[in-house]
């Protein structure tokens, strides 16, 4: 087994959470002086740094919240100012204001040393060619997993997203080994390899990806392998932690979290932490951050993490492949969206009322949207050309805020459902079985 | 003056599923409302029964009463010869007076063959037809 950093990834557990609790109180002090915002939080909740003794003592410090973030727009949540930053990601937020993330050069070096941690994990080197499909750009996929290829010395192909064609010609032209994408594009290169009739086994040397950024299952997983030979492993990670961050090892039992970079509690329904093992509600702490701080933040997820040593001899806590949301956020072909930013859109157009509902669907693990939404009496016509004015100007909007495409339905006035509760708005009928 | 010329179209809005138009076509029967003619367009959503009745004013009134959304449009009926280039005549009609047909659809009644149009601008297109030597056709006519 190699290691990235093998002296760090099988430091005994006891000895990880001291260095975790050293961690901890130095960002606590650090946070405590640089950022305005969270020093208000801990002064309103009667909390100094010198009261983080033990790593329970964490559970005293308030939480960060979804709506912090989006508040503090664009950068009052800075520690440092644009001169000590060298790297600014913007990634969508609940209600149309993006989330602003700085990078400071110790914040890309921890989040690239991440990356090639996991990716050292299970066999990537300096002999493979990675072709990462992830965006590059705003977004944190490409240049995240792009720098930690590099930094493992592997050879990086920026392929970005979109054109398959010409993803799978660089697969067949060049000594491409990993793959890097959603798991529903590498599917997708999959379906074309075949209409091509591309054996990926024989006439590729493709034989391991890196997926993350959309929900999906252990059962695709397998189908996936099965049909490519490909070993996929799982990544993790949020525009908040910095990006894509954590991946699973050759053993594919859960991604491995570095205890010196981030500490994750679970909680459960009543904030009380969860048994090692136990399903629940994840709170991320980042322990090294500079320029952006992540002290128990409500990510939003649902899973569960585990203390145990790994087969593969790494001792770091292992998470679980997500299982759900504890708000109403949606994975669309691996883009957050919100009922809300689409809520809101709806709002703007003066033809339409304020019912809406969101049908999802994956044809071979292909995410689609279909938006219904009710014309106003007003305006509502038997002229199909202005009709399709509104449906366009809809949809076109739609983009702009959410930056994908849906199906815009008009359907008549009164005919959709009238809720009470939120989470009626969605019906998603996507399966990853 | 031109009033006359304006015909009171039904707009009958179903949305799409399997059987609506049928149960909008029962309703019809059951109230004893009968189209002259009709025609059907569809959007993503919904489609739109175009029709022709008797009564409009009523037969609106009827068809809201069992919870049918339905408008009534203004369009006009060009009375045409029963040989090619009827269509033809009138688009160059409404061309040259730059009215837009938003749609149109044909008909065969007592008084020969005519073609419905709804126009952005019926009363103009009325002026132009009248203009042009055609017939416009009323209410009663139908
Ligand atoms: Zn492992």
């Amino acid at each position: 087994m190699t290691f990235w950093n093998e002296e760090i990834e099988t430091m005994p557990a006891d000895e990880l959470k001291k260095l975790q609790l050293k961690l901890l109180k130095n960002q606590i002090i650090n946070v405590y002086s640089h950022s305005a915002f969270y020093r208000k939080r801990m002064d309103d909740a009667n909390v100094r740094p010198e009261d983080i003794k033990t790593l329970d003592d964490l559970r005293k410090l308030p939480f960060m919240y979804k709506t912090d973030l989006r508040d503090n727009y664009p950068d009052k949540l800075f520690m440092l100012p644009y001169q000590d930053l060298v790297r600014v990601h913007v990634s969508s937020g609940t209600t149309g204001k993006p989330t602003v993330v700085g990078y400071t050069r110790n914040d890309l070096d921890n989040w690239a040393e991440s990356l090639a941690r996991g990716m050292t994990s299970f066999g990537m080197g300096k002999n493979d060619m990675l072709e990462n499909s992830h965006g590059y750009g705003l977004f944190t996929g490409g240049l995240g997993v792009h720098a930690a290829g590099e930094k493992i010395g592997a050879t990086v192909l920026p392929t970005s997203t979109g054109n398959t064609n010409r993803q799978i010609e660089l697969m067949l032209d060049l000594p491409v080994t990993t793959l890097a994408g959603t798991p529903s594009y590498i599917f997708h290169i999959a379906d074309i390899c075949d209409q091509k009739g591309v054996d990926i086994r024989r006439d590729t040397k493709v034989r391991m990806a890196i997926a993350g950024g959309e929900p999906w299952s252990e059962s695709m997983r397998k189908k996936l392998q099965d049909r490519t030979g490909i070993r996929i492993h799982n990544c993790y990670g949020a525009s908040e932690m910095s990006g894509p961050m954590f991946l699973e090892c050759s053993e594919q039992q859960g991604l491995h979290v570095w205890a010196d970079l981030c500490l994750i509690e679970i909680l459960d329904q009543n904030g009380e932490p969860c048994k090692d093992g136990e399903r629940g509600e994840m709170v991320v702490t980042m322990l090294k951050k500079e320029a952006f701080p992540l002290i128990r933040y409500r990510i939003g997820d649902i899973s569960r993490l585990n203390w145990d040593k790994c087969a593969c001899g790494r001792t770091h806590p292992r998470l679980d492949r997500l299982s759900g949301r504890t708000d109403d956020m949606l994975v669309v072909r691996g883009i957050n969206v919100f009922p809300s930013q689409i809520e809101a859109v709806i709002g703007e157009m003066p033809f339409l009322s304020a019912f809406y509902h969101i049908t999802l669907n994956n044809v071979n693990y292909m995410d689609s949207m279909v938006i219904e939404t009710e014309l106003n009496e007003e305006h509502l016509t038997d002229d199909m050309i202005t009709l399709s004015k509104y449906r366009s100007e809809l949809s076109s909007r739609l983009k702009e805020v959410l930056n994908i495409k849906a199906d815009i339905k008009l359907v008549l006035p009164g005919t959709l459902q009238r809720f009470e509760g939120k989470s009626s708005h969605v019906t998603d009928n996507r399966s990853w079985d | 003056m031109l009033k006359k010329n304006i015909i009171k179209q039904l707009s009958i809005f179903v949305n799409n599923e399997p059987g609506s138009l049928a149960s909008i076509a029962l309703v019809l029967k059951e109230c004893g409302i009968n189209l002259k003619a009709f025609n059907i367009a569809e959007s993503s959503g919904f489609g739109v029964l175009r029709a022709i009745a008797d009564d409009p004013e009523g037969a609106c009134r009827v068809l809201r009463e069992r919870n049918i959304v339905v408008k009534q449009t203004d369009v006009i009926a060009v009375s045409v010869e029963d040989q090619p280039g009827g269509l033809f005549r009138i688009a160059n009609i409404m061309g040259d007076a730059k009215i837009n047909i938003e749609y149109a659809y044909a008909y065969t009644g007592r008084n020969g063959p005519s073609i419905f149009l709804r126009v952005d601008d019926p009363e103009a297109a009325a002026a132009a037809v009248k203009r042009a030597g055609m017939v416009c056709l009323s209410q009663k006519d139908i």
